[in-house]
């Protein structure tokens, strides 16, 4: 059994819009033997936004969730792409620049903390594919989802700047974990391409572009339905559709799944626990072959 | 931590700040704002900054809305061929942008990053709070126009109005770390 301690982030969390993310990862994440402890009491990563704001305390609000998870001595894995671009670079930035280190080193002491820089910070798309093996995967595949077509979408976080996951701009796991369940990845230019991601709540009309030429990209590909790997993509997706629709005077209907809420379904687990009724845009005409 | 003067360029001040190290390489082949999905709403676009911010145009930078249109999509850092890392140069412009009072006011998005901040510092992002509570400050409008999407994220238990508490323990140690971080003043 492979043993990880696991960051939620807010989003992912019980109290988040993601909950089903969170809910898909545990079943599915069980279901393959994987154990994901929670890491008590975390703190918000600060995401991008803070950086903006006050850039030494963003960098300090990351190095606590560290300095607590290296307690722990496991892999850290966080489902949100936004948690693991941050988490990621102050770990890559604590090794390269000295006097920031000492800075962070200074103010965790303030709180009673030490980081040693020994976690590794991990995307739970990589766990549950990589660390799993795509064989296994196939092989605990229960209700094969043939004859369904998949969108991959990847989004920006999860590649880029590129902490390891795949291709920045190519990548396939997430194209291969669709074929390790039976469906079919259909060609997806803008599988890396932004959705806009919190820019929504600012910039609403320029996002909802971005999200229109995405999901045309994955409709006009013959996509039933799209998979993500970060709360966020999947929030501006899929509740923002009817505004784009709106807006661009389309009629898409694509339902948006967290990818280890498409594993569940292939694994037989129940709709309930992966969190399937949460969607905005409905799945379930489009998976009825397979629940 | 010792006390550092202002660098008398622009460009040595950014050069300085982790992730910064990089501008000088900058041959202004344009990759980044050719890679831009936002470029057409800048007023400067990313290779533009660059080359303000070497010609020493410190507050015309600082006050540009380009950088606030920036989406961490990471998409000009993996292209740019000299190693310049954009991305974080935008987030570092943003910072001394707010930080100086020049943030630009044709955006909202400066009053959203600092409400996100504040609340993300006390441990825990209640999204329909600060959601609500931003929309209400700077546009009551769009709260209106939002409602529909609010109603059909609360119809499918995906929105909740108990805010997720670190333990006292936790917020103490967490405040004691920022307030820290605070007296030791800018990521240097």
């Amino acid at each position: 059994m492979n043993n990880y301690t696991f960051f939620p982030g807010c989003s992912c969390a019980s109290e988040g819009d993601a909950k089903a993310y969170g809910w898909s990862i545990n079943a599915v994440s069980r279901y393959l033997g994987s154990e994901f402890q929670e890491l008590k009491d975390w703190n918000c990563c600060g995401s991008t936004p803070s950086a903006s704001v006050d850039e030494l305390g963003s960098y300090c609000m990351a190095a606590r969730d560290l300095a607590l998870a290296e307690q722990k001595g496991f892999d850290l894995v966080t489902p949100c792409s936004a948690c693991y671009v941050i988490l990621g670079r102050t770990n890559v930035y604590l090794k390269k620049y000295p006097a920031l280190k000492s800075s962070i080193t200074q103010a965790l002491a303030a709180g009673g903390l030490k980081y040693n820089g020994t976690v590794n910070v991990r995307h739970a798309l990589d766990v549950l594919t990589n660390d799993v093996g795509f064989d296994v995967i196939a092989a605990k595949v229960k209700k094969p989802l043939k004859g369904l077509k998949v969108a991959p979408y990847y989004g920006c976080q999860v590649v880029r700047p590129g902490f390891g996951v795949d291709h920045p701009e190519n990548p396939k796991v997430m194209d291969e974990l669709i074929s390790s369940l039976g469906a079919d990845p259909v060609p997806f230019p803008l599988k890396t391409h932004c959705c806009g991601g919190s820019l929504i709540i600012t910039e609403e009309e320029l996002v909802l572009g971005l999200l229109a030429r995405i999901l045309e990209s994955a409709i006009s590909n013959g996509a039933q339905c799209l998979i993500t790997a970060c709360p966020l993509c999947q929030m501006n997706l899929d509740a923002y559709q009817g505004k784009v629709k709106k807006k661009f005077k389309t009629n898409y209907n694509l339902p948006s799944l967290y990818f280890t809420q498409l594993m569940g379904i292939a694994f037989g687990l129940s709709g309930v626990d992966i969190g399937l009724k949460l969607g905005i845009i409905n799945s379930e005409e489009v998976l009825a072959n397979y629940l | 931590m010792e006390t550092k003067t202002k660098p008398k360029h622009f460009i040595d001040e950014i050069a300085a700040i982790p992730g910064g190290e990089n501008i000088r390489l900058c041959i202004q082949c344009g990759t980044c704002t050719a890679s831009c999905p936002n470029a057409d709403a800048m007023d400067f676009v990313p290779s533009q900054l660059i080359a303000m911010a070497r010609a020493d145009l410190r507050e015309e930078v600082l006050r540009s809305r380009g950088m606030w249109y920036c989406l961490s999509c990471y998409l000009c850092t993996v292209r740019c061929p000299r190693g310049v890392k954009i991305t974080e140069l935008m987030h570092t412009l943003e910072y001394l942008s707010l930080k100086e009072g020049l943030a630009n006011v044709r955006t909202l998005t400066p009053n959203m990053y600092r409400l996100f901040n504040h609340y993300c510092s006390m441990g825990s992002l209640p999204e329909i709070w600060f959601t609500t509570r931003f929309y209400v400050q700077t546009n009551p409008l769009r709260a209106w126009r939002m409602i529909p999407v609010g109603l059909n994220l609360l119809k499918r238990g995906r929105i909740s109005f108990k805010t997720r508490k670190l333990t006292i323990e936790g917020s103490r140690q967490l405040k004691a770390i920022l307030d820290e971080a605070e007296s030791l003043g800018g990521a240097k």
